[in-house]
């Protein structure tokens, strides 16, 4: 330790301890990711002059954040290898989409319900956590693969039922017109197109980019707050302890049968919450959105973020929805005026089988999609941001791989 | 009275018969240990007593207490807690952490950071090493976490299956002493040992197991004397 010259200035600053937090890697995490979402919206309003499209965007990635945050706890953090978790956000967006649109109406009740998105939530929620208990019970006996595959046929048995009970879910006809939420009172101004800053009242969200964003943000920031303290608490190391040694946790007094039953329960509620939100932001609640690859998709984005550690999950789905939703699709054209801009613009028009750059481009970005993965897995096996212990784990690893490769090199 | 009964239990794996008409009791404050060759029931016993398998026939009773067919996260919180052979420490948690796992059946909270305290002082090694994540310990250390951990419920009756396995001796000598001292603090030990001649050495009384039933039981130095066990387990 160095010796202090002079007791530093105790400014608001100093006692804000900021320089100690941020040597917390997962809290520096966390106030840069603050400061990406306010600042954000603010900077694609200024710099794109006034398009919410990337705001729009960044919404519907913040419901895959909060499907990462739920699946981090049955995955990352009781272990539990879930494969058909976008089930559970099926049921949610299904839960709020029949009963805040005219669907029922030709449903064999007859009668159109209307129930406000915020309650909607909460039901949804209730019903997605339901859905992971009675999931959670026949799998309680299961381990590893098996537990995998059952979860995977609960995840493709869900949309189908959704599908062929089209009666009351108009099946592949989808749902659409779904109630917009709404509030008594909201802000609006120069950013949402009106000469100055107002209050509306009352206010539907209609489709607001900028209203999402702000809900979503709101939905995201709590599921933080409650999952980081999920995993501080005697539950939370419950889970550690079963995902460490199922035998050895029990022998520890633990309950593992509603230990694994609350890790489904709790997982699937926060997709049920995710699910309500998707339903509004997009007013449209098909099927076909609900399918396996949104499942591994959601997993994908754990693992590479590190499991099991919030802050990194949370990184992971970002990255991950951003290269499949904004960057691949811009890559097409920004090949094209790539191949025009240095002279070779003849590649771009169609020619006998050549299908143009454009159409070719397209027709790699998913490979191009598996070799990022694949870089990203080669380059970080951890995760981009893992839990401090596996980064211990994987450290001890490597140290006694050496200590091995020294021997053997002294033999 | 004694604290653990176990009147004419029977417990098999599957059509794999492990215990036959076993009764064995523990009184309040002794060590008891349970010696025999690989394959006696050692390890069945004690899994047996704590729950993780039932018996097909027979009764267990602790501290009054019909035990038989209870659940194993019930008896932890009813005072028996096991140290389970080969360790089985929750690898990737830390020292303290494994050592909160213990207590998890607990809730009071100035009990469990005395008793946390008290398992520092028994295992200094391991207040040096209380964030380090277990998996990266020595064997030794990790089986003084085991120990510490399994303290931590502050059980009634301490249940160490082998303890000494894969250590070496100088630590040996070290767990038994711990052993020892955890017991005059007034903690109910029983032990399951191959290492027969250091179990007897601590043990007030003994029990010698062969295919699943007691063949002779006796004090801890009756049976180091005895001419059967010295031959069939002490090497003499």
């Amino acid at each position: 330790m160095r010796n202090r010259v002079a007791a530093p200035p105790r400014s608001v600053w100093a006692r804000l301890h900021l320089r100690e937090r941020i040597r917390d890697r997962d809290t520096a995490i966390y106030g840069v990711l603050l400061l990406v979402a306010l600042v954000f919206p603010a900077i694609t309003l200024y710099t794109t002059d006034g398009s919410t499209y990337l705001i729009a965007v960044a919404g519907h990635a913040g419901t895959y954040v909060l499907l990462a945050i739920g699946l981090n706890v049955v995955v990352g953090f009781a272990g539990l290898l879930d494969l058909g978790y976008a089930a559970f956000f099926a049921i949610g967006a299904y839960t709020y989409a029949l009963f805040a649109s005219q669907q029922l109406l030709a449903s064999p009740i007859h009668h159109a319900y209307h129930f406000p998105f915020w309650l909607m939530m909460f039901v949804g929620l209730l019903i997605a956590a339901s859905a992971g208990a009675v999931l959670g019970f026949p799998t309680l006996r299961l381990r590893g693969d098996y537990l995998a595959i059952v979860t995977l046929g609960f995840g493709e048995i869900v949309p189908q039922v959704f599908q062929n009970f089209d009666q009351w879910t108009g099946g592949i006809n989808a749902i659409g017109g779904i109630d917009q939420p709404t509030l008594p009172a909201w802000v609006t101004g120069p950013w949402a197109g009106a000469d100055s800053i107002s209050i509306v009242a009352p206010f539907s969200f209609s489709f607001d980019p900028i209203a999402y964003y702000v809900l979503i943000f709101i939905l995201v920031s709590v599921a933080i707050v409650l999952v980081n303290n999920l995993q501080r608490s005697r539950l939370g190391r419950a889970w550690m302890a079963i995902r460490e040694d199922e035998v050895a946790a029990a022998a520890m007094g633990i309950n593992t049968v509603t230990t694994k039953l609350l890790a489904f329960a709790i997982g699937a509620s926060f997709s049920g919450f995710a699910g309500a939100y998707y339903g509004a932001s997009f007013g449209l609640v098909s099927p076909d959105d609900f399918l396996f690859i949104v499942s591994i998709t959601v997993l994908v984005m754990i693992v590479l973020g590190g499991m099991g550690n919030i802050p990194g999950v949370i990184v992971g789905a970002v990255t991950i929805y951003f290269i499949l939703n904004w960057f691949l699709p811009l890559l097409p054209p920004a090949v094209e005026s790539l191949a025009s801009s240095i002279g070779l613009g003849s590649l771009n028009s169609r020619a006998g089988d050549w299908p143009g750059l454009g159409n070719e481009t397209q027709n790699v970005t998913l490979l191009l999609f598996g070799l990022i993965l694949v870089t990203m897995m080669l380059l970080r096996p951890q995760g981009i941001f893992p839990s401090r212990i596996r980064e211990q784990e994987l450290k001890h690893a490597t140290a006694q791989e050496d200590e091995a490769a020294i021997e053997q090199a002294h033999a | 009275m004694a604290l653990l009964e176990l009147k004419g239990v029977d417990a098999a794996y599957g059509r794999i018969q492990a215990l036959r008409k076993m009764s064995i009791d523990v009184n309040k404050g002794e060590v008891v240990a349970l010696i025999g060759s690989n394959g006696a029931g050692k390890t069945t016993t004690l899994r047996t007593i704590s729950g993780l398998m039932h018996p097909q026939a027979g009764t267990i009773g602790f501290d009054g207490r019909d035990i038989t067919t209870t659940g194993p996260a019930r008896i932890v919180a009813l005072g028996i807690c096991q140290s389970p052979e080969g360790r089985r420490l929750f690898p990737r948690m830390t020292v303290q952490d494994n050592l909160f796992m213990g207590a998890y059946s607990r809730n009071d909270k100035p009990g469990i950071a005395s008793d946390m305290e008290r398992v520092f002082t028994l295992f200094s090694r391991l207040r040096e090493r209380r964030t380090q994540i277990a998996g990266t310990l020595s064997g030794g250390e990790q089986q003084m976490l085991a120990m510490g951990r399994a303290l931590m419920a502050r059980p009634k009756l301490l249940m160490l299956d082998e303890p000494s396995l894969g250590l070496a001796p100088i630590l040996v000598e070290t767990i038994f002493t711990i052993i020892r001292e955890i017991n005059s603090q007034g903690t109910t030990v029983l032990l399951v040992e191959q290492n027969a001649h250091k179990a007897l050495e601590v043990a007030h009384r003994g029990y010698v197991l062969e295919t699943g039933s007691i063949v002779k039981t006796g004090s801890g130095q009756e049976l180091l004397a005895s001419e059967d066990v010295q031959k069939a387990y002490l090497g003499m």
